[in-house]
């Protein structure tokens, strides 16, 4: 049985269901309780869950990673939320140096279960609070880093995070939370913390992406093949560790690789998509790899400016069009 | 005047075979300290090595005071703490030297040990990281409704930065079994304290945030022991955080490349021979007749002779297994790449 819910109300329902399962599940972040939540996530919540399990806590995010990574040496379950991704770089001492290491660096004497939920996206909210900031965690060995595209992801991901191990960065995606979709019933639907998803087969070229740019693409493939063009679409789901394998094996049947990701290109994840391919599909690829990316410049507020940065479908059909047919330079007959 | 119990300090509870055994452990981390900075010299140690020479007063003291159940998270300065929870000075040689029988299988160094089954959950080396950590043990163990205070040991320098405050924010907002255990060794790396602190005591800046808070000389081991068990005594009985600063002073450079340029000889003579831990308690024990100086000079002699003991052990001890590099960084299976 399946029912078709909103990405919001899938993970409502693996926080719920895990903090039912679970008593040593909390969550912990700024206005998570009272207010609700500020993508009101957690709407309801320390109504039934009581105030000492939903915990509203200060404008502290190093605190509250910090205090989250305490609570689960100490032998708690925290889910903690930074209210969005801008502010992790206030936490990201505590998680780079801190969550990311602790397994490793005392040896597998202990580990660090937290799962830091946060949120990424644009709308009109200026430079510093409409960032794409996944590579950041997705360059920590340590770190798992989860980005789910769609609702069934959403809560298998997240409850699989909740009971996983290791610490998971769970970022979510603030244009998609009303986007709807399947997601199984029961509340042992859970799913590994790693593997893309190729959602959409095609022949004739792949595009890579997750969270929002998933639609991108989707949006793209549905509209090319009105044109006669098949796009291959895969989902990454998951950051770190990354499914390169699924990627190499789609253009290796396609040969022709585009990535459309929402952060700056520069130094990004589709740069290590692009580098990890090369590596070991140079010889399948009949097309430089193309990456679909944010214009690098702070994001400005105005609507028309906002529109220029961000990726949207027409730049991904571009650049599907580029790699397929551009003439590469022929050399020159001596 | 307390009247003097036979084996026993004017005024003191503590049972002579506990101050004996103050003794042997401060006195073990002198010599642990001293021989490891030996070691470095040989090149068997590298990397940083912060030495506590001077300050185990605070480290033995604090400790002692503490339940087997209770947490312990310390800064990188951290040979004491791990020596006066009782770890093996083989094992905690052995990390130094990089050694796969280490208390952290050579994976940390001086800065990162740690002892799971202790409780001791690490020597932290980023300043004022380990501070929120405290704070989410005492979360914890409140939400599990146990009666273990996490016990938290940094420095004067922790005290300036962001994450101090944030920490006991959170503590007394939230009455967190905490002991914030503050070393004023009047100096974080060349920095005096009056050059990067707007106030000089450091138990001071507690008051913002309603955290009861006290000065205690940390050359005095009785003193901190003491001032310990209340201060635990208060956190466990569930009125939240205490602050405890300890007046001590390090002896050598902050770390094995300091070359000590701000500060002079004669203050470091000076603190060495009127307010040296070691030497104090040793006069105590002898002058009220706890002990003998035979009997002092023969924990003298073991100690010397476990030191001997951790070097030989470490330079024996295997590499770590270059085939377990990649283990622990991920606890649960990754089947993929
Ligand atoms: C965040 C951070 N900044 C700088 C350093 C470099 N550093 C290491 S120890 C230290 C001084 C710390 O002084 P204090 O907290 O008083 O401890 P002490 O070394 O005196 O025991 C500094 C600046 C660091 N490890 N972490
Ligand atoms: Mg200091």
């Amino acid at each position: 049985m399946a029912r078709e819910i909103t990405y919001r109300d899938a993970l409502r329902e693996a926080l719920r269901e895990e903090m039912y399962r679970d008593e040593r599940v909390f969550l912990m972040g700024e206005d998570i309780g009272a207010y609700g939540g500020s993508y009101a996530v957690t709407r309801g919540f320390v109504q039934e869950f009581g105030p000492d399990r939903v915990r509203d806590t200060p404008i502290a995010e190093l605190g509250i990673v910090g205090l989250g990574i305490g609570a689960a040496i100490g032998g708690l379950r925290p889910v903690v939320e930074l209210m969005t991704i801008n502010f992790s770089l206030l936490a990201i001492d505590q998680i780079v140096n801190h969550l990311a290491k602790i397994y490793y660096m005392f040896n597998g004497q202990f580990t660090a279960p937290v799962v830091v939920r946060t949120v990424e996206g644009f709308g009109q909210l200026a430079a510093t609070h409409s960032q794409f900031f996944e590579n950041y965690f997705a360059y920590v060995p340590g770190l798992r880093v989860v980005a789910p595209a769609v609702p069934k992801d959403a809560k298998g991901l997240l409850k699989a995070a909740i009971r996983g191990n290791d610490p998971v960065i769970f970022i979510e995606h603030s244009l998609i939370y009303r986007n709807r979709g399947v997601v199984p019933d029961g509340e042992d639907f859970v799913l590994p913390l790693e593997g893309a998803e190729v959602r959409r087969e095609g022949q004739d070229v792949t595009l890579v992406s997750w969270l929002r740019g998933y639609y991108l693409a989707l949006g793209a493939a549905e509209e090319l093949a009105r044109a006669g063009i098949e796009c291959e679409v895969i989902d990454l789901r998951v950051l770190r560790p990354l499914d390169i394998e699924t990627i190499v094996r789609s253009v290796q049947k396609t040969n022709r690789l585009v990535i459309i990701e929402e952060g700056w290109k520069s130094f990004g994840v589709g740069a290590e998509i692009a580098a990890a391919v090369q590596e070991r599909a140079l010889d399948d690829l009949d097309a430089p790899i193309l990456r679909v990316a944010s214009v690098e410049v702070p994001m400005p507020y105005a609507r028309n400016l906002e529109r220029l940065v961000v990726p949207n479908k027409d730049r991904v059909i571009e650049a599907v069009r580029e790699v397929l047919y551009r003439r590469l330079p022929v050399p020159a007959a001596d | 005047m307390t009247s003097t119990v036979d084996g026993q300090l004017p005024g003191v509870a503590l049972p002579k075979s506990e101050l004996l055994e103050m003794y042997r452990l401060m006195v073990l981390i002198r010599r642990f300290e001293e021989v490891a900075a030996e070691q470095y010299a040989l090149g068997k140690i590298a990397g940083f090595l912060h030495l506590y020479i001077g300050e185990e007063a605070v480290a033995v003291g604090a400790i002692r005071a503490m339940d087997p159940a209770d947490h312990l998270v310390t800064h990188y300065r951290d040979h004491g703490y791990a020596l006066a929870l009782g770890l093996d000075p083989r094992r905690c040689m052995a990390e130094l030297f990089g050694k796969a029988t280490g208390l952290v299988g050579g994976r940390g160094g001086s800065m990162h040990f740690a002892d799971a089954s202790k409780h001791y959950w690490g020597g932290y080396a980023i300043v004022a990281g380990l501070l929120p950590i405290a704070a989410g043990l005492g979360l914890a163990s409140k939400y599990l409704n146990q009666r273990r205070v996490a016990v938290a040991i940094f420095g004067d320098g922790a005290t300036n930065n962001g994450a101090f405050h944030e920490a006991l924010n959170f503590a007394a907002l939230w009455k967190l079994p905490v002991l914030f255990l503050c070393e004023n060794n009047q100096y974080g790396m060349g920095t005096a304290v009056q050059y990067a602190s707007a106030v000089r005591e450091m138990y001071r800046k507690a008051c913002a945030y309603d955290i009861p808070a006290e000065q205690v000389d940390g050359q005095d081991v009785i003193a901190v022991y003491e001032a310990t068990k209340r201060a635990l005594e208060h956190c466990r009985s569930g009125n939240g955080p205490y602050f405890l600063e300890a007046l001590t002073f390090r002896y050598r450079g902050h770390s094995m490349a300091d070359p000590e340029t701000y500060r002079s000889k004669d203050e470091v003579e000076e603190w060495r021979r009127h307010r040296d831990p070691v030497i104090r308690l040793r006069e105590q024990l002898v002058t009220h007749n706890v002990a003998t100086l035979e009997e002092l000079a023969a924990l003298d002699q073991a100690v010397e002779e476990a030191v001997a003991e951790a070097v030989r052990f470490a330079d024996e001890s295997p590499e770590p297994d270059p085939a377990t590099l990649t283990q622990f960084v991920y606890a649960d299976p990754i089947t993929i790449g």
